[in-house]
């Protein structure tokens, strides 16, 4: 706990950042299933969703990064910026791999989501562990 | 950890970005033996789209000794062309698929392939053009069917003229010098039409008389809505001629976009349009004849067994039962017509089959847009493929016409539908005067019967 205090910011970031980067990781998550489970099926519904779910994912990921690149400005953490700028990316990647027809998207599909949810769920915990600090509990 | 990925994604970016500048190599891309090259898929798809202006003054270019002229202008999207008896020509116009956007990339290709079609609403109806005095032009212009769903396939047997809707077989009784069909159409059979990716129905006649032959399009690329929405897709159907009873004549052709009977053989040949996104030199879009029973390919292999990844799960049993089309046209082109030529036509053009070509999306280059005439030999394909009306792209990248239908007029006239200028072209050996056709008996048609 005391690790993260220590490059946690002084302040929270505001509720509005909190709630779309909240977004993100259930999104990016989500998309992971729906790979897994076209992986396992062959059922192609689930590859459909996964496109979809992305789309959604890059959607609150640009916003939330918006709202970061404000914070870092305001001296919040880069580190975290960087992380979820990363997130951005690969998603980004990700998404496009997606309109690949088929089975076209496999393997890349699912290693994509693997490592987009990673970074997602750092960055969401990046972001909000600055809620537990301070005093105002 | 973080700085290895972002590099590797740099790395990878850049190697993108070069690879979608490459222009697709030089290949043979003909005849019986195409290269094939390995399945190459870039980050996007290559998607080089027909920027359309005007014909203005002018016309497709044609070989010397041959002349074009346009016979008719402003339809509704005509795609297919039938040369009745008395050398009037009916073309069916429309525009038919209600595939829904499934993927993200469904609503932006679709936009972006949407720039390179006419705006211009289908016509729905079939469109009789009549040359009374066989001068070459075409003076008569008049629905003779309308309230059709986006016909598509034409064929006649004896006083009968069938067409292929997006949804069903239907016919129409025809006297000779009719200009508008006496009644409805009589449905014949429905055709499977769930979705319809690939709407557009060909339609052939047997040389007896006793069937027709009803090319069905694949609902994807390559089962991207599923196998079962594959169900009666990609396939060729023998339909009775008098019962509308059916039967799976052939099977795997992706998208059999047009029909011909063989003159002497009676053996039916297919143009068919194979899958995309695999890289600008696959698949080869293919001129085949189509053999009873047989199986060629899609989705599980491509030009016979050369297996597509993006099946899952994959059948090792059928790609082992799978044949090797005829003669390859080049990957892309967009086959949409075929038509056996006659004697008639002249020249190196006398034995052979005229095929059109609607041209790419999915190649940078682009290929196609031009109707070329493949020459046979012994009732088999023999030489290159040889261009025969081109100039419907020009080299500033613009795009004055797509050919779609192609139909040999016997008395020696090729005519070529034009689904992006609206128009119909003919092509005829200049050496020779229009040969006279001959009056209709009647010119108005008859009271109801």
């Amino acid at each position: 706990m005391d690790s993260i205090a220590r490059w946690a910011p002084r302040r929270a970031i505001h509720p509005f950042h909190a709630a779309v980067l909240g977004g993100v990781l259930p999104l990016f998550l989500g998309a992971l299933l729906s790979d897994y489970a076209y992986w396992s099926s062959h059922e192609i519904q689930w590859s459909n969703f996964a496109a979809w779910l992305l789309v959604g994912a890059m959607v609150v990921t640009s916003i939330a990064l918006v709202c970061a690149i404000v914070s870092a400005l305001r001296g919040y953490n880069v580190i975290y910026l960087v992380v979820l700028a990363l997130t951005w990316v690969v998603g980004f990647f990700n998404a496009l791999h997606h309109a690949r027809d088929a089975w076209a998207i496999m393997p890349g599909a699912l290693v994509m989501s693997v490592i987009v949810s990673l970074l997602a769920l750092v960055a969401t915990v990046m972001g909000f562990c600055s809620l537990r600090t301070g005093g105002a509990r | 950890m973080k700085r290895r990925t972002s590099t590797a994604f740099a790395v990878s970016v850049l190697a993108l970005a070069l690879a979608a500048c490459n222009k697709a190599p030089d290949m043979k891309q003909y005849g019986a033996e195409p290269e094939l090259p390995k399945p190459n898929r870039t980050l996007m798809p290559d998607m080089t789209i027909a920027k359309p202006v005007a014909w203005g003054d002018q016309v497709p270019t044609v070989p010397e000794g041959y002349r074009i002229s346009a016979i008719a202008t402003d339809l509704g999207i005509p795609r297919q062309t039938l040369v009745l008896p008395n050398g009037d020509i009916l073309v069916a116009e429309g525009r038919g698929g209600s595939a829904p956007n499934l993927k993200p990339k469904d609503v932006i290709a679709g936009r972006i392939k949407a720039k390179g079609n006419t705006s211009v609403k289908g016509g729905n109806r079939l469109t009789l053009l009549r040359d009374a005095d066989g001068d070459g032009v075409y003076e008569m212009k008049t629905v003779f069917a309308d309230n059709l769903n986006a016909p598509y396939g034409l064929a006649m047997i004896g006083n009968t003229l069938y067409v292929a809707n997006q949804d069903a077989l239907v016919r129409f009784d025809y006297r000779e010098g009719q200009t508008r069909a006496s009644a409805a159409p009589a449905k014949v059979t429905d055709l499977p039409s769930a979705i319809n990716h690939h709407w557009t129905k060909s339609l052939a006649a047997s040389a007896d008389g006793m069937y027709l032959y009803v090319g069905i399009g694949s609902n994807s690329n390559i089962t991207e809505r599923g196998m079962s929405a594959e169900v009666d897709r990609a396939m060729v159907w023998q339909v009775d001629a008098r019962t509308g009873a059916h039967r799976v004549y052939a099977t795997g052709l992706r998208n059999p976009t047009a029909l011909a009977i063989q003159p002497g053989t009676g053996a039916l040949w297919a143009v068919v349009n194979e899958r995309d996104e695999i890289g600008p030199n696959l698949v080869p879009d293919y001129l085949t004849s189509v053999q009873e029973g047989g199986f060629y390919g899609w989705p599980y292999s491509y030009w016979g067994k050369n297996v597509d990844q993006r099946v899952m799960p994959q059948d090792p049993e059928k790609v082992a039962s799978a044949l090797t089309p005829d003669y390859a046209l080049g990957s892309h082109v967009a086959a949409l017509g075929v038509s056996f030529s006659a004697p008639a036509m002249g020249g190196q053009f006398a034995e052979g089959v005229f095929v059109g070509e609607h041209g790419s999306w999915n190649r940078d280059p682009p290929v196609g847009y031009k109707v070329v005439f493949v020459p046979f030999r012994n009732g088999r394909p023999a030489g290159d493929p040889i261009d025969f009306v081109s100039g419907f792209r020009s080299d500033d990248e613009k795009t004055r016409g797509r050919p779609v239908g192609v139909t040999v007029d016997p008395r020696g006239a090729l005519i070529v539908a034009d689904d992006l200028a609206n128009t119909i072209w003919r092509v005829t050996p200049a050496a020779t005067t229009p040969a006279p056709v001959p009056a209709p008996a009647a010119p108005a048609p008859a009271a109801q019967e």
